[in-house]
């Protein structure tokens, strides 16, 4: 059996209504493990740009491909190469401070990790945060002590690095 | 124009001379419309028939087949047609109505989401939302379904779309970025494929349904003379290649033949054609065709892989491709082996199947052999799901394409009948026998109806053994003999039945009937039931699942041939 790897595929779909459902259902019905789906509008009108991770071997992997390619309103499926792939998640986090010692330190935090408050309460701070997930997860255990009120993760989206486009 | 009538317009501009369908609430302004229109609408008695017919109009015919249906339980009756048409990669074009666009998502009556319902049996499927978007909807259905590898795709249409008045454009294009089938093989895979059957000593076919979808008999008889392999069929493969030809195995897998069977465990090089590689065509699937090289055509590429690794893949139409295999291999002249080949004969001709019984109640290998006797090669078989079915695929020998009809992928009883009605409407000039069990036959016998209202000639031939004979057999072999609610009884009278329904109706119970029954009853020109009262018997040998193909439990008894030498005794079947 081959290495179960985690995969980053990107895909152009047309962006039409339903087509998410499509895609997500074939992963339900093929049994094949998806991580998380990300889609939002391309560079091109009337084409979105779909970022799927999902974990499988290569065998696996080759027949996600083949399924997405075979979806009529699928255009382009690839998978990228790690190494050469940037790869971006966005997180909102809302963290218990109802003192200014818990802000402050919050604040310290999040600006060695390069986030940003976006919103204050008398109870509660939330912060936004990009990067690599595992950033992502640092902070979280981070802040975690203090109480975290509400996560809401978008999972990754990417593309590839360079010149190279799909 | 509205909307209706450009549906009606759009198929008749994609050659649809004939629908099947069955009105109901929110298909009442399209119904009013074929009303004043010159399409040709049968009036089926349950919408699952619709889609069947459908399908068996598509497979006889290799043309899109369509059917129409209401909302909601409309829909949801034709979804196992539909699902059937998908697994067996059948052409269908299926409209559904819908509830008005401002009433989607209220739960309104009647309403069900047959787009979502549909998208996993589905090649792809469409809800226009306003009129001005069918004619396109239905030039890209008809696109979709017939090329490629070919599938059904569905129309979910609303109400209000039906009713709106729109501009008709004609020539309209059609734009699918997304959907662009590779037709043609890669010049290099064939250069290899090539040099592998060069240096093949044991070569074996294996035909698919895409042979004959792809209209490639002709090519593949001739690829299996120049290199003398023998060659197998898949079951939705029957009559892609002669099955009387003497380099013909008959069927593979689970029911398959033995010949068949053992030649592709043994092979050194398969070729195989428009085949999925299903569970009941490999057996177990790590020993299946261990000792060989697999070349594997296809046209779709997510077939490749999917199920049984291969060495040579080649993606592409299996007509263009075959025909490139045969150029190449007729100017090289290298022969397989003879050896292989007459190897194979002659262990074909000792296990040729014993047919000739005269029992009562009858044997169904009896009744499958005179039912051979009484037809002609252009007849059209269908078969239904279970023994019978399997009985047809063992013990009738098809000799040409889209002469066998059969639901393989989903089996599907109750596919039978309303299959070789939509053929017979497909194929009129043709004979249509339909072989069903008693109970396929009992879940869409309501459409006796049909075929007596629009006088579609087809014979039914009903195996009556009174079980659910495939069931009962699993039971039996592997459920220590528990029938669980597999003996259906001693109702109905199928002679009454058809009768009641104004259909001819024989009873057939001695041997020597069968053929001239069914012979006359082909000669009539008129609708007609075969009530055939059979004993209650097994289809032996079978591989277990999840066994290798040479794995094969019981046996059969053999026909006694004369001039055939008997290999050794522990290869020999009989009894």
């Amino acid at each position: 059996m081959d290495e179960q790897r985690t995969h980053i595929i990107s895909a152009l779909v047309l962006h039409k209504p339903g087509v998410l459902q499509r895609v997500a259902g074939l992963f339900t019905r093929r049994g094949f493990n998806i991580e998380s789906i990300t889609v939002g509008t391309s560079e091109q009108k009337g084409v979105a740009r779909m970022t799927i991770i999902a974990k499988g071997d290569e065998k696996i992997l080759e027949q996600i491909t083949k399924q997405l390619n075979k979806l009529i309103e699928v255009i382009k499926v690839r998978d990228l190469e790690p190494e050469n792939t940037v790869k971006r998640e966005l997180c909102l986090i809302k963290v218990h401070s109802p003192t200014e010692k818990v802000r402050s330190e919050v604040i310290q935090y999040i600006n060695i990790f390069r986030g940003r408050v976006i919103d204050v309460s008398p109870e509660t701070l939330t912060v936004e945060i990009t990067g690599k997930s595992d950033k992502i997860d640092a902070l979280i255990d981070l802040v975690k002590a203090f109480g975290i009120k509400e996560i809401a993760r978008t999972g990754p989206t990417a593309m590839s690095r360079g010149i190279k486009t799909i | 124009m509205r909307g209706g009538e450009a549906l009606i317009k759009s198929l008749k501009d994609q050659g649809v001379d004939v629908v099947f369908g069955y009105p109901g609430g929110q298909v009442l302004p399209l119904y009013d419309m074929i009303y004043d229109s010159d399409l040709k609408h049968i009036l089926v008695r349950h919408e699952q028939c619709a889609a069947h017919a459908a399908d068996g109009y598509a497979r006889a015919s290799g043309k899109v087949g369509v059917c129409i249906a209401t909302s909601g339980p409309g829909a949801t009756n034709l979804v196992t047609g539909i699902a059937t048409a998908y697994m067996d990669s059948s052409p269908i074009v299926a409209i559904a109505g819908q509830v008005p666009s401002w009433l989607i998502g209220n739960d309104a009556f009647q309403e069900v989401d047959t787009i979502g319902m549909t998208m996993p049996i589905t090649k792809h499927n469409f809800q226009p939302l306003l009129a001005e978007e069918i004619p396109e909807t239905v030039k890209s259905s008809f696109y979709i379904a017939g090329t490629g590898r070919p599938g059904p795709v569905v129309i979910d249409l609303t109400k209000d779309a039906q009713e709106h008045e729109l501009e008709f454009e004609e020539n309209i294009k059609i734009d699918l970025p997304g959907y662009k089938p590779t037709l043609k093989g890669h010049p290099l895979q064939i250069k290899k494929a090539v040099s592998l059957i060069q240096s093949a000593k044991k070569p074996v076919i294996l035909a698919g349904g895409g042979v004959i979808s792809s209209s490639s008999s002709e090519e593949l008889s001739k690829l299996a003379e120049i290199i003398e392999a023998p060659v197998t069929t898949t079951l939705l493969g029957k009559g892609s290649f002669p099955e009387d030809h003497e380099l013909a195995l008959g069927m593979l897998g689970m029911h398959g033949r033995k010949p068949a069977n053992f030649a592709v465990d043994d092979c050194d090089c398969l070729i195989a054609v428009g085949c999925r590689f299903s569970d009941r065509t490999t057996g177990k699937i790590d020993e299946f065709a261990k000792n060989a090289k697999i070349i594997h055509i296809d046209i779709d590429p997510a077939e490749i892989g999917k199920n049984v690794d291969v060495d040579i893949p080649i993606v592409g139409d299996a007509r263009i491709i075959l025909s490139n295999l045969v150029k190449a291999l007729s100017k090289s002249r290298v022969r397989a082996s003879g050896e292989w080949a007459n190897h194979l004969k002659k262990f074909k001709m000792s296990t040729v199947p014993r047919t000739s019984f005269d029992d009562i109640p009858l044997k169904p290998q009896q009744v499958i052999k005179e039912i051979m006797a009484a037809v002609d090669e252009d007849t059209i078989m269908t078969t239904d799901v279970g023994q019978n079915q399997m009985w047809m695929a063992h013990y009738f020998l098809s000799k040409k394409p889209r002469t066998f009809l059969s639901s393989g992928g989903l089996g599907t009883m109750g596919f039978g009948f309303p299959a070789a009605m939509g053929a017979k409407v497909a194929m009129p000039e043709n004979d249509v026998v339909a072989v069903c069990g008693d109970g396929g036959f009992l879940m869409v016998s309501q459409d006796l109806a049909t075929i007596k209202e629009y006088d579609i000639p087809v014979v039914v031939c009903v195996l009556d053994n009174r079980y659910l004979g495939m069931v009962a057999q699993w039971q039996n072999l592997f459920y220590e003999k528990r029938f669980s609610h597999t003996h259906l009884g001693e109702v109905p009278d199928f002679v009454k039945l058809a009768e009641a329904f104004g259909v001819n109706a024989e009873r057939v119970e001695r041997p020597g009937e069968m053929r001239e029954t069914l012979q006359n009853a082909i000669n009539s020109g008129e609708p007609t039931l075969i009530d055939v009262i059979i004993d209650p018997e097994e289809i032996l040998p079978m591989v277990p699942p999840g066994r290798r193909l040479t794995e094969m439990v019981g046996e059969y008894k053999v026909e006694a041939m004369e001039g055939v030498i008997y290999p050794e005794e522990d290869e020999r079947s009989g009894d």
